[in-house]
């Protein structure tokens, strides 16, 4: 079932060695240790350009700079919102990222505890997350559904260049955000577009390890339609 | 050593019991495995890297490893008492000892990479049982580490050393009686975690340590092709 396509992509574990000789550079997930580039975790090993780095396959979700995520507002502070988007670090949003100007005195008016935003992340440092809302496509969720799945498998779902959530989008007619923290939103115009829409992706996730994926989904939703 | 030596089940002094390794079987944990020797069966769950709770218990330096082992009531013939017992928390301190050296978690400040240890059913040898599924799901919770651990008890009976002892073996009475040696190694040969129960010469203990680098180097290959099996599932 394993894919093996353009490049060599092999599982590692812990401690193995990737790859011998001096040419190779130890990138994410690994370390030059003598002569090797061993592995320092669990996933797929892949090599491009001399570069070696591990992929993970499973475990919770690594936050990184400039991912798209979806959270609830845990907190109101004085100068922001503490939001929750299940890490373990917490995730702030300061008032000068909310796309709009809102006055100090107003910040638990214009968002409050519970309210979902669709954001970026712009640093992580020792404290915690910080966010911004202040770019396309981010903003409040004020209408539609959330579906949670395994973040391990958000790849899965958005395809390759987008290819899989673009099909979904059309085949449903929804609007879908995907945070890479496995929250999704769908925003149709109709609930059975929504449902449908989740049916899908929930079908993804149960198949994600069937090669040709897109195809399996293609004919999914001919069967579907056809019912 | 005697060559004639027979053991109870008539294995060979060298050889460990059935080995079964599987990764990937509680959905809910972010890393889980099982690991069995014969009729020992060991299942682990990790949780984490999540936030420490007691906020107080944080360790602003790096994350905190915290292992829970424990026998489920119906693991041996007489009913153990659920809940903590002097020797549940002993092996659960031992098992974050022979596991910590190989993890990386100093990135992951004020966290804790919880592990649960359950032991479904008893034979002797759960701690090694627990540990080795403890780092194949930990290995699989995706936790940077530098190495896998692989755990085997090595247990003289009378003047023989024997690999992987169960319980028959544990109670030998004929003439030195049993010791019992549980150790751990990464595959290259380092010792992580080293226990003695009993006597022992120093001549016959490097002789332990030797047969335990062979045995342990079997199972990692075990591990090793457990956690391969599930990277094609996920696949």
């Amino acid at each position: 079932m394993t894919e093996h396509e353009e490049h060599s992509r092999k599982v590692v574990i812990p401690g193995e060695v990737i790859a011998e000789g001096n040419d190779y550079l130890p990138g994410e997930g690994t370390e030059k240790q003598g002569e090797g580039i061993v592995a320092l975790r669990f996933g797929l090993a892949e090599e491009s350009n001399k570069l070696v780095k591990v992929i993970p396959l499973s475990g919770v979700y690594q936050p990184r700079r400039g991912n798209v995520v979806i959270g609830v507002v845990e907190n109101v502070t004085m100068n922001g919102w503490v939001v929750n988007m299940d890490t373990a670090q917490g995730g702030f949003l300061p008032l000068s990222e909310y796309p709009r100007y809102v006055n100090k005195d107003e910040v638990g008016e214009v968002m409050g505890i519970g309210d979902m935003i669709v954001a970026k992340i712009f640093s992580i440092n020792q404290r915690g997350i910080d966010l911004t809302m202040r770019l396309k496509g981010l903003g409040q969720i004020d209408r539609g559904m959330i579906v949670k799945i395994n973040p391990n498998k958000v790849p899965r779902v958005i395809g390759k260049e987008g290819s899989m959530i673009s099909m979904i989008k059309d085949e449903t007619k929804c609007r879908i955000t995907v945070g890479q923290n496995g929250l999704i939103w769908i925003d149709g115009d109709k609930i059975e577009d929504e449902i449908f829409a989740k049916r899908a992706i929930n079908f993804i996730t149960e198949k994600s390890f069937v090669s040709g994926l897109t195809e399996e989904i293609k004919k999914w939703f001919e069967g579907v339609k056809e019912k | 050593m005697t060559k004639e030596f027979k053991r109870p089940d008539g294995r060979k002094v060298d050889e460990t019991r059935k080995i079964v390794a599987k990764v990937g079987i509680i959905p809910n944990a972010d890393g889980s495995a099982m690991f069995s020797f014969g009729d020992t069966i060991a299942y682990a769950a990790v949780y984490g890297p999540r936030k420490m709770h007691p906020q107080h218990a944080q360790n602003p330096e790096k994350a905190t490893l915290r292992c829970d082992y424990s026998m489920l009531s119906f693991s041996t013939k007489e009913r153990i008492r659920p809940g903590p017992s002097r020797r549940s928390t002993e092996i659960s301190k031992i098992t974050e000892w022979a596991l910590e050296p190989v993890l990386l978690i100093d990135q992951y400040q004020n966290m804790v990479v919880d592990v649960f240890i359950n032991i479904l059913q008893a034979n002797a040898s759960t701690r090694c049982a627990g540990i080795n599924a403890a780092a194949m799901a930990l290995a699989h919770a995706g936790i940077p580490m530098t190495n896998l651990v692989s755990s085997v008890s090595i247990g003289k009976l009378d003047k023989t050393l024997v690999v992987d002892l169960n319980k028959d073996e544990e109670d030998w009475e004929e003439g030195e009686g049993a010791t019992d040696i549980p150790i751990t190694m990464t595959h290259d040969g380092k010792i992580t975690h080293i226990q003695l129960d009993g006597k022992i010469t120093i001549k016959q203990l490097k002789e332990a340590v030797e047969l335990a680098r062979k045995a342990t180097s079997d199972i990692y290959e075990i591990q090793k092709q457990a956690l391969k099996d599930v990277a094609e599932e996920i696949e």
